[in-house]
């Protein structure tokens, strides 16, 4: 098995199971994450609790399955918004290189490159207020940038190509050759960087949710668990360590998919991700 | 070159504008007054027209963004809603804590990157690399606050090294000063690091696969002659780049970690701001990181468009 290979299926099974943690926590969790069980509360890992509890008695074993949930709804939506506006953007870009839309598209790219996300995110947050949504909106308007850029640069290498050429001689349109020609062709990058940033918006929701800026309670947030657990890491270290590790284990799947997916997809490409 | 540099100026410029009238605009929808947060629910209306008038609630848009803008340039930022001190003041203190810990974090993540990586592609395949490779892959993956925590666990609740946070002011001496910061500064050095040793791994790789190599190779240079004299240099492009696009990173991730080691910088100062809907003070802020974002970024384009002239053609 090559090391691309080995990365794929680690990376896999990382996602699988945090994925899979998710998709369960809809039909069955350990415990009930909305109910107070001040009895137990900070109780160390144990055969009923196998992470804990937390100071509220929850069981911390179930607020990360259910925590999963919008992690990922909140990486998946935050990536779609970034793919659904950037990559057409792109696409026109490539298809009017050199154009005032071109220079437009790109200058914009350029312009919301130099808000960091956070920066957005805390805009976004002053002006609307902290909640999940907006920080889909935060950490998507991020993503759009990314796949504008990828896909055009994509794209213009293929607009050189014969069969491109082909398709404009018999007398298709720029719209209808993005669409037929260079998307298809584009989407193996797609599906690299698209792994990338959604492992990029996990990182950007649990540092959102941690500062307060993101899912509000009681709507369980690995991010604010650990903000939670803050204050009591001295004597209760349990909170602190598994929602970390979540949020480890899944980000470190997803960018071994990611290098996995390219190696597999696209051998020319196998410099290191930066 | 200087047809460029003017090129990239006016862009410069632009972005600076546009980047003004977002933050503006966002910030001009929020609903609520601030005027009427200060007073509270029992103000009189002549005060509260008093207030608005003194804040410079009551021009246009237009003359209000004017006013902003134009105090900017010449220092003057506003008056906060809250504190009743001018902003340029606050950000001006907030500032010796955010950029000496960026600039620190800055200087880590470089001193650990550049050894990490020339060594790993030095050795390419070896144990070396495989252990840069897979704790730089741990070091991307890691938030950074997180790992935060876990150091004030043990190095300042366990140990006793640090404090767990805190800043004792520049006032205690350099040394103690650099110390309250060290936590700080390392989570976030560590991603940052992770990914410019991954940079500086590949791009030095590439850089060595090329034909000069082999031709210094083949007039007799060992392969640490010409690593170290001629793909060094040649791999530094990239890592330039990246290191430019950390430092936005930085003074933004800044906010985070300044949260957790309750450090009063410019990141605490936002988030105090916008829960007391102090916006002119968010509004400068964002506006100042941006321009450093900007202004870091155009540097960086600058410097290597003068060390390598094929760059100055694109874009």
């Amino acid at each position: 098995m090559t090391g691309g290979n080995r990365n794929l299926w680690i990376g896999a099974v990382l996602t699988a199971i945090f994925a899979g943690a998710a998709v369960i926590s809809f039909l069955w969790v350990p415990y009930d994450v909305t109910a107070l069980d001040i009895a137990n509360k900070i109780k160390s890992p144990s055969l009923a609790h196998p992470l804990g509890t937390d100071h509220f008695g929850r069981d911390i074993l179930s607020m990360i399955m259910v925590g999963a949930r919008t992690s990922i709804a909140v990486a998946l939506v935050a990536v779609g918004i970034g793919m659904g506006i950037g990559v057409p953007l792109g696409l026109a870009a490539a298809a009017k290189k050199g154009s005032l839309l071109d220079e437009l598209i790109m200058r914009g790219n350029d312009l919301v490159f130099a808000f960091p996300s956070l920066l957005i995110a805390i805009m976004i947050t002053a002006v609307f207020g902290a909640s999940a949504l907006n920080a889909i909106i935060a950490i998507g308007v991020f993503n759009i940038p990314v796949f504008a850029r990828l896909t055009r640069s994509g794209a213009l290498s293929l607009w050189t190509r014969d069969y491109v050429m082909a398709a404009r001689v018999s007398g298709k349109g720029a719209a209808r050759i993005s669409m037929e020609h260079i998307l298809p062709n584009v989407l193996n990058l797609l599906i690299v960087q698209g792994t990338i940033q959604f492992s990029l918006g996990i990182l950007a929701e649990a540092g959102l949710s941690y500062v307060g800026l993101g899912a509000q309670p009681p709507i369980p947030s690995w991010g604010r668990m650990l903000a939670d657990s803050q204050t009591m890491i001295s004597f209760a270290p349990h909170m602190a360590l598994f929602p970390g590790l979540a949020i480890l284990l899944t980000v470190l799947g997803l960018n071994l998919m990611g290098d996995g997916l390219r190696d597999l997809l696209d051998p020319k490409l196998r410099r290191a991700r930066a | 070159m200087l047809r460029y540099f003017l090129k990239r100026l006016l862009s410069l410029g632009l972005s600076l504008v546009v980047a003004s009238v977002v933050i503006f605009l966002a910030l001009e929808v929020v609903p609520g007054d601030p005027a009427a947060y200060m007073l509270g629910i029992n103000a009189q209306p002549d005060t509260l027209a008093a207030l608005r008038d003194e804040l410079g609630l009551n021009g246009s848009v237009w003359a209000r963004y004017l006013g902003w803008v134009g105090g900017m340039l010449t220092g003057d930022f506003g008056t906060s809603y809250t504190y009743r001190t001018p902003v340029a003041e606050m950000i001006g203190e907030r500032l010796w804590i955010s950029l000496p810990l960026a600039l620190y974090a800055l200087t880590l993540s470089t001193l650990i990157a550049f050894p990490a990586g020339i060594w790993a592609a030095s050795k390419r395949g070896s144990v070396v690399d495989v252990a840069v490779m897979g704790v730089t892959q741990l070091g991307v993956a890691i938030p950074n606050f997180w790992f935060a925590m876990l150091m004030v666990l043990v190095f300042a609740i366990n140990l006793r090294w640090f404090s767990a946070g805190g800043f004792v002011g520049w006032d205690a001496g350099f040394w103690l000063a650099m110390k309250s910061l060290t936590l700080p500064a390392v989570a976030l050095a560590l991603p940052q690091a992770s990914i410019l040793a991954r940079v500086m791994r590949s791009s030095l790789l590439d850089t060595l696969s090329e034909d000069f190599i082999r031709t210094a190779r083949a007039k007799g240079l060992t392969k640490r002659q010409a690593l170290w004299r001629h793909a060094l240099r040649n791999a530094l492009i990239p890592v330039l780049t990246i290191i430019g696009l950390q430092f936005s990173f930085l003074l933004a991730g800044a906010i985070i970690i300044e949260n957790v080691f309750f450090l009063p910088g410019l990141g605490r100062l936002v988030f105090q701001s916008i829960s007391a809907r102090d916006l002119i003070v968010v509004e400068s802020v964002v506006m100042l990181l941006v321009l450093a974002v900007i202004v870091v970024n155009f540097a960086v384009d600058m410097a290597y468009a003068a060390v390598d002239p094929r760059l100055r053609g694109r874009r």
